[in-house]
Protein backbone atom coordinates (compact mmCIF):
# COMPACT_ATOMS: atom_id res chain seq x y z
CA UNK A 1 0.00 0.00 0.00
CA UNK A 2 1.56 3.44 -0.83
CA UNK A 3 1.68 6.07 1.95
CA UNK A 4 -0.69 8.20 0.05
CA UNK A 5 -3.54 5.76 0.84
CA UNK A 6 -2.95 5.92 4.38
CA UNK A 7 -6.28 8.02 5.47
CA UNK A 8 -5.61 8.36 9.36
CA UNK A 9 -3.85 7.09 12.34
CA UNK A 10 -5.12 3.58 13.25
CA UNK A 11 -2.86 3.86 16.79
CA UNK A 12 -1.93 7.14 18.84
CA UNK A 13 -0.21 6.44 21.62
CA UNK A 14 1.20 9.71 24.27
CA UNK A 15 3.33 9.98 27.19
CA UNK A 16 2.32 6.08 28.09
CA UNK A 17 3.80 5.17 31.36
CA UNK A 18 3.12 1.62 33.16
CA UNK A 19 4.60 0.90 36.86
CA UNK A 20 3.73 -2.31 37.82
CA UNK A 21 2.51 -3.18 41.68
CA UNK A 22 6.24 -4.20 42.41
CA UNK A 23 7.60 -1.10 41.59
CA UNK A 24 9.08 -2.23 37.85
CA UNK A 25 8.67 0.66 35.53
CA UNK A 26 7.80 -0.61 32.39
CA UNK A 27 7.12 2.09 30.43
CA UNK A 28 8.64 5.79 30.84
CA UNK A 29 6.21 7.71 28.45
CA UNK A 30 5.78 6.42 24.90
CA UNK A 31 4.59 8.05 22.06
CA UNK A 32 3.81 5.73 19.26
CA UNK A 33 1.87 6.78 16.12
CA UNK A 34 0.66 3.59 13.76
CA UNK A 35 -1.18 4.93 10.66
CA UNK A 36 -3.63 2.96 9.15
CA UNK A 37 -3.18 0.19 6.35
CA UNK A 38 0.68 -0.11 7.83
CA UNK A 39 2.20 -3.52 8.81
CA UNK A 40 4.07 -2.20 11.85
CA UNK A 41 7.15 -4.15 13.91
CA UNK A 42 7.17 -3.54 17.38
CA UNK A 43 10.91 -4.47 17.98
CA UNK A 44 13.07 -5.22 21.25
CA UNK A 45 14.88 -7.37 23.61
CA UNK A 46 12.76 -9.40 26.17
CA UNK A 47 11.55 -7.10 28.96
CA UNK A 48 11.42 -3.70 26.96
CA UNK A 49 7.93 -3.30 27.49
CA UNK A 50 6.54 -4.68 23.93
CA UNK A 51 3.73 -6.98 25.74
CA UNK A 52 2.71 -4.75 28.32
CA UNK A 53 2.41 -1.95 25.78
CA UNK A 54 -0.04 -4.56 23.78
CA UNK A 55 -1.61 -5.39 27.09
CA UNK A 56 -2.26 -1.54 27.88
CA UNK A 57 -3.94 -0.97 24.04
CA UNK A 58 -6.30 -4.12 24.18
CA UNK A 59 -7.39 -3.36 27.99
CA UNK A 60 -5.35 -6.39 29.72
CA UNK A 61 -3.46 -4.38 31.51
CA UNK A 62 -3.94 -0.89 33.50
CA UNK A 63 -2.62 2.42 32.28
CA UNK A 64 -0.65 4.46 35.29
CA UNK A 65 -1.37 7.44 32.87
CA UNK A 66 -1.01 8.55 29.40
CA UNK A 67 -3.78 8.47 26.24
CA UNK A 68 -4.48 5.52 24.25
CA UNK A 69 -6.65 5.97 20.69
CA UNK A 70 -7.92 3.81 18.58
CA UNK A 71 -9.19 5.03 15.24
CA UNK A 72 -9.59 7.85 17.04
CA UNK A 73 -11.68 6.24 19.81
CA UNK A 74 -10.06 6.97 23.31
CA UNK A 75 -9.31 4.24 25.53
CA UNK A 76 -10.62 6.14 28.39
CA UNK A 77 -13.81 7.20 27.36
CA UNK A 78 -14.98 4.65 24.97
CA UNK A 79 -13.12 1.48 25.21
CA UNK A 80 -15.81 -0.15 23.64
CA UNK A 81 -14.83 1.41 20.69
CA UNK A 82 -11.45 0.92 21.04
CA UNK A 83 -11.69 -2.64 21.63
CA UNK A 84 -14.44 -3.25 18.65
CA UNK A 85 -11.53 -1.81 16.51
CA UNK A 86 -8.51 -4.69 17.77
CA UNK A 87 -7.91 -8.14 17.19
CA UNK A 88 -5.09 -9.58 19.34
CA UNK A 89 -3.15 -12.88 19.09
CA UNK A 90 -1.22 -12.82 22.23
CA UNK A 91 1.78 -14.51 22.90
CA UNK A 92 0.61 -17.05 25.74
CA UNK A 93 -2.40 -19.64 24.27
CA UNK A 94 -5.44 -18.39 26.08
CA UNK A 95 -8.50 -20.25 24.88
CA UNK A 96 -10.12 -22.96 26.93
CA UNK A 97 -8.38 -26.33 25.84
CA UNK A 98 -11.42 -28.28 26.42
CA UNK A 99 -13.88 -26.50 24.06
CA UNK A 100 -13.89 -27.23 20.41
CA UNK A 101 -12.15 -25.03 18.10
CA UNK A 102 -15.39 -23.77 16.47
CA UNK A 103 -17.31 -22.74 19.75
CA UNK A 104 -13.98 -21.26 20.96
CA UNK A 105 -13.87 -18.69 17.48
CA UNK A 106 -17.63 -18.52 17.02
CA UNK A 107 -18.19 -17.53 20.96
CA UNK A 108 -15.05 -14.66 20.57
CA UNK A 109 -17.35 -13.30 17.24
CA UNK A 110 -20.68 -13.35 20.00
CA UNK A 111 -18.68 -11.13 21.94
CA UNK A 112 -18.47 -8.85 19.83
CA UNK A 113 -22.38 -9.40 19.52
CA UNK A 114 -22.52 -11.01 16.05
CA UNK A 115 -25.42 -12.94 15.96
CA UNK A 116 -24.81 -17.25 16.89
CA UNK A 117 -25.65 -18.36 13.16
CA UNK A 118 -23.67 -16.05 11.32
CA UNK A 119 -20.68 -16.31 14.07
CA UNK A 120 -20.75 -20.11 13.47
CA UNK A 121 -20.94 -19.07 9.32
CA UNK A 122 -17.90 -16.52 10.53
CA UNK A 123 -15.95 -19.50 12.51
CA UNK A 124 -16.48 -21.54 9.59
CA UNK A 125 -14.65 -19.14 6.51
CA UNK A 126 -11.66 -18.31 9.55
CA UNK A 127 -11.14 -21.68 10.45
CA UNK A 128 -10.94 -22.65 6.67
CA UNK A 129 -8.79 -20.04 5.76
CA UNK A 130 -6.18 -21.03 8.92
CA UNK A 131 -6.25 -25.05 7.25
CA UNK A 132 -8.45 -26.01 10.33
CA UNK A 133 -11.75 -26.75 9.23
CA UNK A 134 -10.61 -30.40 9.15
CA UNK A 135 -10.59 -30.35 13.36
CA UNK A 136 -13.19 -27.99 14.03
CA UNK A 137 -15.33 -30.27 16.31
CA UNK A 138 -12.23 -31.68 18.21
CA UNK A 139 -11.40 -29.41 21.37
CA UNK A 140 -8.08 -27.54 21.06
CA UNK A 141 -6.34 -29.32 23.77
CA UNK A 142 -5.77 -31.93 21.15
CA UNK A 143 -4.19 -29.31 18.59
CA UNK A 144 -0.29 -29.12 18.24
CA UNK A 145 1.63 -26.29 18.85
CA UNK A 146 1.29 -24.67 15.57
CA UNK A 147 -2.14 -25.35 15.11
CA UNK A 148 -3.13 -23.51 18.31
CA UNK A 149 -1.28 -20.15 17.09
CA UNK A 150 -3.52 -20.77 13.99
CA UNK A 151 -6.28 -20.86 15.70
CA UNK A 152 -5.56 -17.86 17.72
CA UNK A 153 -5.15 -15.80 14.45
CA UNK A 154 -8.81 -17.39 13.44
CA UNK A 155 -10.15 -15.84 16.32
CA UNK A 156 -8.86 -12.54 15.85
CA UNK A 157 -10.12 -12.10 12.68
CA UNK A 158 -13.00 -13.31 13.44
CA UNK A 159 -15.12 -10.61 13.86
CA UNK A 160 -13.03 -8.32 10.98
CA UNK A 161 -11.05 -6.00 13.26
CA UNK A 162 -9.48 -3.00 11.52
CA UNK A 163 -6.49 -3.57 13.50
CA UNK A 164 -4.76 -6.94 14.19
CA UNK A 165 -1.58 -7.16 16.58
CA UNK A 166 -0.32 -10.11 17.01
CA UNK A 167 2.32 -10.55 19.81
CA UNK A 168 4.77 -13.19 18.54
CA UNK A 169 2.92 -15.27 16.24
CA UNK A 170 5.37 -17.39 15.01
CA UNK A 171 6.91 -18.52 18.29
CA UNK A 172 7.76 -22.32 17.86
CA UNK A 173 5.97 -22.61 14.64
CA UNK A 174 7.47 -24.57 11.88
CA UNK A 175 9.04 -22.90 8.79
CA UNK A 176 6.28 -23.79 6.46
CA UNK A 177 3.87 -23.03 8.61
CA UNK A 178 5.22 -19.62 9.05
CA UNK A 179 5.68 -18.80 5.38
CA UNK A 180 2.08 -19.60 5.26
CA UNK A 181 1.35 -17.22 8.05
CA UNK A 182 3.47 -14.64 6.24
CA UNK A 183 1.19 -14.89 3.26
CA UNK A 184 -1.54 -14.95 5.33
CA UNK A 185 -1.00 -11.29 7.20
CA UNK A 186 0.55 -10.10 4.00
CA UNK A 187 -3.23 -10.92 2.06
CA UNK A 188 -5.07 -9.41 5.24
CA UNK A 189 -2.81 -5.88 5.25
CA UNK A 190 -3.36 -6.10 1.27
CA UNK A 191 -7.09 -5.97 2.26
CA UNK A 192 -6.74 -2.81 4.70
CA UNK A 193 -6.32 -4.46 7.61
CA UNK A 194 -3.68 -2.48 9.97
CA UNK A 195 -1.55 -4.51 11.60
CA UNK A 196 0.97 -4.54 14.67
CA UNK A 197 3.71 -7.48 14.61
CA UNK A 198 6.11 -8.02 18.01
CA UNK A 199 8.63 -11.00 16.94
CA UNK A 200 12.07 -11.79 18.09
CA UNK A 201 12.59 -13.12 14.18
CA UNK A 202 13.67 -10.18 12.65
CA UNK A 203 13.76 -11.61 9.53
CA UNK A 204 9.85 -11.59 9.65
CA UNK A 205 9.90 -7.93 10.28
CA UNK A 206 12.43 -7.16 7.69
CA UNK A 207 9.96 -9.54 5.01
CA UNK A 208 6.43 -7.99 6.28
CA UNK A 209 6.91 -4.41 7.75
CA UNK A 210 7.09 -1.15 6.14
CA UNK A 211 7.32 0.48 9.50
CA UNK A 212 9.62 0.13 12.94
CA UNK A 213 9.59 0.92 16.27
CA UNK A 214 12.20 -0.23 18.72
CA UNK A 215 11.61 -0.30 22.77
CA UNK A 216 13.98 -0.78 24.58
CA UNK A 217 13.86 -0.43 29.00
CA UNK A 218 9.93 1.28 28.56
CA UNK A 219 11.18 3.95 25.70
CA UNK A 220 10.83 4.03 22.13
CA UNK A 221 14.71 4.99 20.59
CA UNK A 222 13.80 4.38 17.26
CA UNK A 223 10.64 5.04 14.64
CA UNK A 224 10.78 5.30 10.82
CA UNK A 225 10.29 3.47 8.07
CA UNK A 226 12.22 0.22 7.48
CA UNK A 227 13.81 1.33 4.30
CA UNK A 228 15.24 4.52 6.23
CA UNK A 229 16.38 2.49 9.19
CA UNK A 230 18.06 0.02 6.72
CA UNK A 231 20.22 2.71 5.21
CA UNK A 232 21.74 3.54 8.17
CA UNK A 233 23.75 0.62 7.87
CA UNK A 234 27.67 1.60 7.23
CA UNK A 235 28.45 -1.92 5.99
CA UNK A 236 27.72 -5.11 5.55
CA UNK A 237 29.01 -8.45 6.00
CA UNK A 238 28.40 -11.77 3.10
CA UNK A 239 29.57 -15.27 3.07
CA UNK A 240 31.06 -15.92 -0.37
CA UNK A 241 30.91 -19.78 -1.36
CA UNK A 242 34.01 -21.07 -2.93
CA UNK A 243 34.61 -23.91 -5.12
CA UNK A 244 37.89 -24.97 -4.77
CA UNK A 245 39.40 -25.15 -1.10
CA UNK A 246 41.50 -22.57 -0.06
CA UNK A 247 44.35 -24.13 2.46
CA UNK A 248 46.22 -20.98 3.25
CA UNK A 249 44.00 -17.76 3.11
CA UNK A 250 45.65 -14.77 6.12
CA UNK A 251 43.28 -12.08 6.79
CA UNK A 252 43.56 -9.40 4.09
CA UNK A 253 42.46 -6.33 3.06
CA UNK A 254 41.64 -6.95 -1.11
CA UNK A 255 40.48 -3.90 -3.41
CA UNK A 256 39.13 -2.12 -0.19
CA UNK A 257 37.16 -5.14 0.97
CA UNK A 258 38.22 -6.68 3.98
CA UNK A 259 38.02 -10.33 3.82
CA UNK A 260 38.12 -13.07 6.34
CA UNK A 261 38.35 -16.87 5.68
CA UNK A 262 35.82 -19.02 7.84
CA UNK A 263 36.92 -22.16 6.50
CA UNK A 264 38.59 -24.01 3.51
CA UNK A 265 35.33 -23.07 1.21
CA UNK A 266 34.12 -20.07 2.97
CA UNK A 267 34.92 -16.57 2.97
CA UNK A 268 33.23 -13.28 4.58
CA UNK A 269 33.74 -10.24 3.27
CA UNK A 270 32.86 -6.70 4.83
CA UNK A 271 31.15 -4.37 2.10
CA UNK A 272 30.96 -0.66 3.08
CA UNK A 273 28.00 1.21 1.93
CA UNK A 274 28.18 2.65 -1.71
CA UNK A 275 30.55 0.10 -2.07
CA UNK A 276 30.67 -1.90 -5.81
CA UNK A 277 31.13 -5.59 -4.87
CA UNK A 278 31.75 -6.16 -8.68
CA UNK A 279 35.22 -5.52 -7.89
CA UNK A 280 36.26 -7.57 -5.76
CA UNK A 281 34.70 -10.89 -7.89
CA UNK A 282 37.29 -9.21 -10.68
CA UNK A 283 40.24 -9.54 -7.63
CA UNK A 284 38.86 -13.08 -6.94
CA UNK A 285 39.39 -14.57 -10.59
CA UNK A 286 42.06 -13.15 -10.99
CA UNK A 287 43.62 -15.26 -8.01
CA UNK A 288 41.55 -18.27 -9.21
CA UNK A 289 39.07 -17.75 -6.73
CA UNK A 290 35.49 -19.32 -8.06
CA UNK A 291 32.45 -17.96 -6.20
CA UNK A 292 29.54 -20.63 -6.27
CA UNK A 293 27.42 -19.17 -3.61
CA UNK A 294 26.71 -15.78 -1.80
CA UNK A 295 24.66 -14.94 1.18
CA UNK A 296 24.25 -12.15 4.15
CA UNK A 297 26.37 -13.31 6.70
CA UNK A 298 24.13 -11.52 9.29
CA UNK A 299 20.19 -10.30 8.72
CA UNK A 300 20.06 -6.36 8.06
CA UNK A 301 18.12 -5.74 10.68
CA UNK A 302 19.40 -7.53 13.65
CA UNK A 303 22.62 -6.45 12.98
CA UNK A 304 21.43 -3.02 13.29
CA UNK A 305 19.16 -3.59 15.93
CA UNK A 306 22.14 -4.95 17.74
CA UNK A 307 23.52 -2.07 17.33
CA UNK A 308 20.95 0.54 18.60
CA UNK A 309 19.92 -2.02 21.83
CA UNK A 310 23.23 -2.10 22.83
CA UNK A 311 23.93 1.50 22.07
CA UNK A 312 21.57 2.76 24.09
CA UNK A 313 21.94 0.27 26.87
CA UNK A 314 25.42 1.94 26.90
CA UNK A 315 23.97 5.16 27.14
CA UNK A 316 21.30 4.70 30.04
CA UNK A 317 24.49 3.04 31.78
CA UNK A 318 26.39 6.30 31.66
CA UNK B 1 -26.63 -2.73 15.79
CA UNK B 2 -27.20 -1.29 18.48
CA UNK B 3 -25.52 -1.61 22.17
CA UNK B 4 -28.52 -3.17 23.46
CA UNK B 5 -28.45 -5.68 20.92
CA UNK B 6 -24.97 -6.06 20.70
CA UNK B 7 -24.79 -6.67 24.80
CA UNK B 8 -27.89 -8.83 24.53
CA UNK B 9 -25.58 -11.38 22.29
CA UNK B 10 -22.66 -11.36 24.27
CA UNK B 11 -24.64 -12.13 27.23
CA UNK B 12 -26.46 -15.07 25.04
CA UNK B 13 -22.83 -16.44 24.21
CA UNK B 14 -21.80 -16.29 27.65
CA UNK B 15 -24.56 -17.43 29.43
CA UNK B 16 -24.38 -20.33 26.41
CA UNK B 17 -21.17 -21.19 27.04
CA UNK B 18 -21.66 -21.57 30.88
CA UNK B 19 -24.55 -23.98 30.56
CA UNK B 20 -22.47 -26.25 28.20
CA UNK B 21 -19.76 -26.32 30.48
CA UNK B 22 -21.49 -27.81 32.98
CA UNK B 23 -24.07 -29.71 31.06
CA UNK B 24 -20.61 -31.35 29.39
CA UNK B 25 -19.71 -32.38 32.69
CA UNK B 26 -23.00 -33.49 34.06
CA UNK B 27 -21.41 -36.76 36.22
CA UNK B 28 -19.44 -34.31 38.41
CA UNK B 29 -21.53 -31.05 38.41
CA UNK B 30 -25.72 -32.60 38.22
CA UNK B 31 -25.48 -36.18 39.87
CA UNK B 32 -23.54 -35.70 42.70
CA UNK B 33 -26.31 -33.33 44.70
CA UNK B 34 -28.68 -35.98 43.80
CA UNK B 35 -26.64 -38.82 45.38
CA UNK B 36 -25.61 -36.74 48.30
CA UNK B 37 -29.65 -35.54 48.85
CA UNK B 38 -30.57 -39.53 49.02
CA UNK B 39 -28.38 -40.46 51.37
CA UNK B 40 -29.46 -37.55 53.76
CA UNK B 41 -32.84 -38.66 53.59
CA UNK B 42 -32.41 -42.61 54.34
CA UNK B 43 -29.93 -41.56 57.05
CA UNK B 44 -31.22 -38.37 58.41
CA UNK B 45 -34.49 -38.92 57.38
CA UNK B 46 -36.07 -42.83 57.50
CA UNK B 47 -33.20 -44.09 60.31
CA UNK B 48 -32.67 -41.20 62.29
CA UNK B 49 -36.00 -39.41 61.67
CA UNK B 50 -38.68 -41.52 62.49
CA UNK B 51 -37.45 -41.54 66.17
CA UNK B 52 -37.22 -37.94 66.10
CA UNK B 53 -40.77 -37.34 65.63
CA UNK B 54 -42.85 -34.27 64.25
CA UNK B 55 -41.01 -30.73 63.92
CA UNK B 56 -43.33 -27.53 63.53
CA UNK B 57 -46.18 -29.52 62.89
CA UNK B 58 -44.41 -32.28 59.91
CA UNK B 59 -42.86 -34.93 59.84
CA UNK B 60 -38.58 -34.78 60.16
CA UNK B 61 -38.16 -35.99 56.61
CA UNK B 62 -41.12 -33.34 55.06
CA UNK B 63 -39.59 -30.75 57.43
CA UNK B 64 -35.54 -30.73 56.71
CA UNK B 65 -36.66 -30.90 52.58
CA UNK B 66 -36.84 -27.51 52.17
CA UNK B 67 -33.18 -27.32 53.84
CA UNK B 68 -32.05 -29.96 51.47
CA UNK B 69 -33.17 -28.68 48.10
CA UNK B 70 -31.68 -25.03 49.12
CA UNK B 71 -28.48 -26.26 50.55
CA UNK B 72 -27.58 -28.24 47.15
CA UNK B 73 -29.03 -24.62 45.38
CA UNK B 74 -26.38 -23.02 46.90
CA UNK B 75 -23.75 -25.32 46.62
CA UNK B 76 -24.21 -25.55 42.81
CA UNK B 77 -24.97 -21.65 42.86
CA UNK B 78 -21.31 -21.09 44.04
CA UNK B 79 -19.36 -23.50 43.14
CA UNK B 80 -20.14 -22.94 39.35
CA UNK B 81 -19.71 -19.44 39.05
CA UNK B 82 -16.08 -20.11 41.31
CA UNK B 83 -14.63 -22.73 39.24
CA UNK B 84 -15.79 -21.34 35.89
CA UNK B 85 -14.30 -18.15 36.69
CA UNK B 86 -11.06 -19.12 38.72
CA UNK B 87 -10.22 -21.82 35.51
CA UNK B 88 -10.68 -18.85 33.11
CA UNK B 89 -8.61 -16.57 35.30
CA UNK B 90 -6.25 -19.70 35.48
CA UNK B 91 -6.12 -20.55 31.74
CA UNK B 92 -5.92 -17.06 30.67
CA UNK B 93 -9.25 -17.03 28.49
CA UNK B 94 -10.79 -14.60 30.89
CA UNK B 95 -8.56 -12.62 28.55
CA UNK B 96 -11.12 -13.17 25.63
CA UNK B 97 -13.97 -11.46 27.61
CA UNK B 98 -11.44 -8.64 29.00
CA UNK B 99 -10.26 -7.41 24.85
CA UNK B 100 -13.62 -7.67 23.21
CA UNK B 101 -16.26 -5.15 23.62
CA UNK B 102 -18.21 -6.56 26.37
CA UNK B 103 -19.61 -4.32 29.37
CA UNK B 104 -18.30 -5.41 32.80
CA UNK B 105 -21.89 -5.66 34.05
CA UNK B 106 -22.93 -8.15 31.12
CA UNK B 107 -19.60 -9.87 32.37
CA UNK B 108 -21.40 -10.30 35.32
CA UNK B 109 -24.65 -11.26 34.66
CA UNK B 110 -23.50 -13.61 32.24
CA UNK B 111 -21.46 -15.76 34.71
CA UNK B 112 -24.35 -15.33 37.35
CA UNK B 113 -26.63 -16.48 35.13
CA UNK B 114 -24.88 -19.94 34.33
CA UNK B 115 -24.55 -19.90 38.13
CA UNK B 116 -28.38 -19.85 38.71
CA UNK B 117 -28.81 -22.47 35.61
CA UNK B 118 -27.27 -24.94 37.49
CA UNK B 119 -28.17 -24.18 41.04
CA UNK B 120 -32.15 -24.63 39.11
CA UNK B 121 -30.65 -27.84 37.14
CA UNK B 122 -29.45 -29.21 40.26
CA UNK B 123 -32.53 -28.02 42.15
CA UNK B 124 -35.10 -29.96 40.01
CA UNK B 125 -33.08 -33.21 40.45
CA UNK B 126 -32.88 -32.84 44.24
CA UNK B 127 -36.49 -31.80 43.96
CA UNK B 128 -37.33 -34.94 42.50
CA UNK B 129 -35.07 -37.29 44.72
CA UNK B 130 -36.92 -35.72 47.82
CA UNK B 131 -40.15 -36.79 45.82
CA UNK B 132 -39.16 -40.53 46.27
CA UNK B 133 -38.53 -40.20 50.30
CA UNK B 134 -41.30 -37.20 51.47
CA UNK B 135 -45.25 -36.93 49.88
CA UNK B 136 -44.55 -32.76 49.92
CA UNK B 137 -47.10 -30.03 48.44
CA UNK B 138 -46.22 -26.58 47.53
CA UNK B 139 -47.37 -23.58 49.95
CA UNK B 140 -46.95 -20.85 47.51
CA UNK B 141 -45.37 -21.27 44.24
CA UNK B 142 -44.36 -17.95 43.52
CA UNK B 143 -42.68 -17.20 47.22
CA UNK B 144 -40.59 -20.78 46.60
CA UNK B 145 -39.61 -19.86 42.95
CA UNK B 146 -38.64 -16.38 44.20
CA UNK B 147 -36.59 -17.28 47.28
CA UNK B 148 -34.65 -20.20 45.00
CA UNK B 149 -34.02 -17.65 42.41
CA UNK B 150 -32.68 -15.10 44.57
CA UNK B 151 -30.34 -17.17 46.82
CA UNK B 152 -29.25 -19.17 43.91
CA UNK B 153 -28.21 -15.14 42.49
CA UNK B 154 -26.64 -14.59 46.17
CA UNK B 155 -24.11 -17.35 45.97
CA UNK B 156 -23.08 -17.26 42.56
CA UNK B 157 -22.48 -13.31 43.56
CA UNK B 158 -20.03 -14.95 46.25
CA UNK B 159 -18.51 -17.48 44.37
CA UNK B 160 -17.42 -14.79 41.95
CA UNK B 161 -16.10 -12.97 44.36
CA UNK B 162 -14.09 -15.53 45.72
CA UNK B 163 -13.07 -16.75 42.25
CA UNK B 164 -11.70 -13.11 41.58
CA UNK B 165 -9.34 -12.90 44.67
CA UNK B 166 -8.30 -17.09 44.24
CA UNK B 167 -4.57 -17.42 43.35
CA UNK B 168 -4.67 -21.03 43.98
CA UNK B 169 -7.23 -24.01 43.24
CA UNK B 170 -7.19 -24.35 47.11
CA UNK B 171 -8.50 -20.60 47.30
CA UNK B 172 -11.66 -21.96 45.81
CA UNK B 173 -12.27 -24.43 47.97
CA UNK B 174 -11.24 -22.72 51.61
CA UNK B 175 -14.68 -20.51 51.81
CA UNK B 176 -17.13 -23.32 50.62
CA UNK B 177 -15.50 -25.90 52.71
CA UNK B 178 -14.94 -22.85 56.28
CA UNK B 179 -17.64 -20.62 55.86
CA UNK B 180 -20.23 -22.08 53.07
CA UNK B 181 -20.68 -24.91 55.03
CA UNK B 182 -20.45 -24.37 58.64
CA UNK B 183 -23.04 -21.57 57.73
CA UNK B 184 -25.26 -23.58 55.62
CA UNK B 185 -25.89 -26.44 58.20
CA UNK B 186 -26.01 -24.32 61.07
CA UNK B 187 -28.66 -22.52 58.70
CA UNK B 188 -31.45 -24.52 60.29
CA UNK B 189 -31.60 -27.21 57.15
CA UNK B 190 -32.28 -30.02 60.23
CA UNK B 191 -33.95 -28.17 63.16
CA UNK B 192 -35.81 -25.20 63.79
CA UNK B 193 -33.98 -22.51 65.62
CA UNK B 194 -36.84 -22.39 68.35
CA UNK B 195 -35.06 -25.57 69.62
CA UNK B 196 -32.22 -23.85 71.02
CA UNK B 197 -31.26 -22.21 74.25
CA UNK B 198 -32.19 -18.45 74.00
CA UNK B 199 -28.26 -17.37 73.17
CA UNK B 200 -27.90 -20.05 70.43
CA UNK B 201 -31.07 -18.45 68.88
CA UNK B 202 -29.89 -14.81 69.14
CA UNK B 203 -26.74 -16.10 67.83
CA UNK B 204 -28.13 -17.98 64.66
CA UNK B 205 -29.79 -15.29 63.54
CA UNK B 206 -26.83 -13.04 62.63
CA UNK B 207 -26.40 -16.24 60.69
CA UNK B 208 -27.71 -14.66 56.43
CA UNK B 209 -28.07 -18.43 55.36
CA UNK B 210 -30.69 -18.87 58.32
CA UNK B 211 -33.20 -16.22 56.43
CA UNK B 212 -33.13 -18.27 53.02
CA UNK B 213 -33.78 -21.85 54.50
CA UNK B 214 -36.67 -20.49 56.34
CA UNK B 215 -38.09 -18.19 53.75
CA UNK B 216 -37.78 -21.01 51.18
CA UNK B 217 -39.55 -23.60 53.96
CA UNK B 218 -42.37 -21.02 54.04
CA UNK B 219 -42.38 -21.18 50.30
CA UNK B 220 -42.83 -25.20 50.87
CA UNK B 221 -44.40 -25.91 53.62
CA UNK B 222 -46.16 -22.64 55.28
CA UNK B 223 -44.00 -22.51 58.67
CA UNK B 224 -40.49 -20.37 59.20
CA UNK B 225 -38.90 -18.92 62.19
CA UNK B 226 -37.77 -16.02 60.77
CA UNK B 227 -40.45 -12.52 59.46
CA UNK B 228 -40.48 -13.11 55.42
CA UNK B 229 -40.32 -9.44 55.31
CA UNK B 230 -36.63 -9.25 57.00
CA UNK B 231 -35.75 -12.17 54.91
CA UNK B 232 -36.59 -11.09 51.65
CA UNK B 233 -34.70 -7.61 52.76
CA UNK B 234 -31.55 -9.32 53.92
CA UNK B 235 -31.45 -11.29 51.19
CA UNK B 236 -32.08 -8.66 48.50
CA UNK B 237 -29.41 -6.34 50.55
CA UNK B 238 -26.73 -8.86 50.31
CA UNK B 239 -27.42 -9.29 46.43
CA UNK B 240 -27.20 -5.43 45.77
CA UNK B 241 -24.06 -5.12 47.72
CA UNK B 242 -22.18 -8.45 46.42
CA UNK B 243 -23.78 -6.89 42.89
CA UNK B 244 -21.90 -3.61 43.14
CA UNK B 245 -18.48 -5.01 44.81
CA UNK B 246 -18.13 -7.53 41.52
CA UNK B 247 -18.66 -4.76 39.40
CA UNK B 248 -16.09 -2.67 41.10
CA UNK B 249 -13.50 -5.92 41.31
CA UNK B 250 -13.99 -5.92 37.57
CA UNK B 251 -13.90 -2.06 36.76
CA UNK B 252 -10.43 -2.01 38.63
CA UNK B 253 -9.39 -5.14 36.98
CA UNK B 254 -8.72 -7.02 40.46
CA UNK B 255 -6.98 -10.49 40.01
CA UNK B 256 -7.34 -10.06 36.47
CA UNK B 257 -5.38 -7.47 35.34
CA UNK B 258 -1.76 -6.55 36.05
Amino acid sequence: MSVAAYQMTALSIRNLQKTYASGVVALKGIDLDVEQGDFFALLGPNGAGKSTAIGIICSLVNKSSGTVQVFGHDLDSNPGAVKQCIGLVPQEFNFNQFEPLEEIVANQAGYYGVERKEAFRRAEVCLRQLDLWGKHREIARSLSGGMKRRLMIARALVHQPKLLILDEPTAGVDIEIRHAMWDLLREINRQGTTIILTTHYLEEAERMCRHIGIINQGEIIERTSLSQFLNKLSSESFELNLRKGLADFPDQSMGGFALHRLDDHTLEVEVAKGQSINSLFTLLSERDIEVVGMRSAQNRLEQLFMDIVTSSREASVK
Amino acid sequence: MSALSRNCIAFQTIFTKEVLRFMRIWVQTVVPPGITTALYFIIFGNLIGERIGEMEGYSYIEFIVPGLILMSVITSSYSNVVSSFYFSKFGHHIEELLVSPVPNWIILAGYICGGVARGVVVGIVVTLVSLMFADVSIHSYLLTLAVFVLTSILFALAGFINAVYANSFDDISIVPTFVLTPLTYLGGIFYSIRMLPEFWQTLSLANPVLYMINAFRYGILGVSDINLGVAFAIILLFIVVLALFSLSLLRRGVGIKS
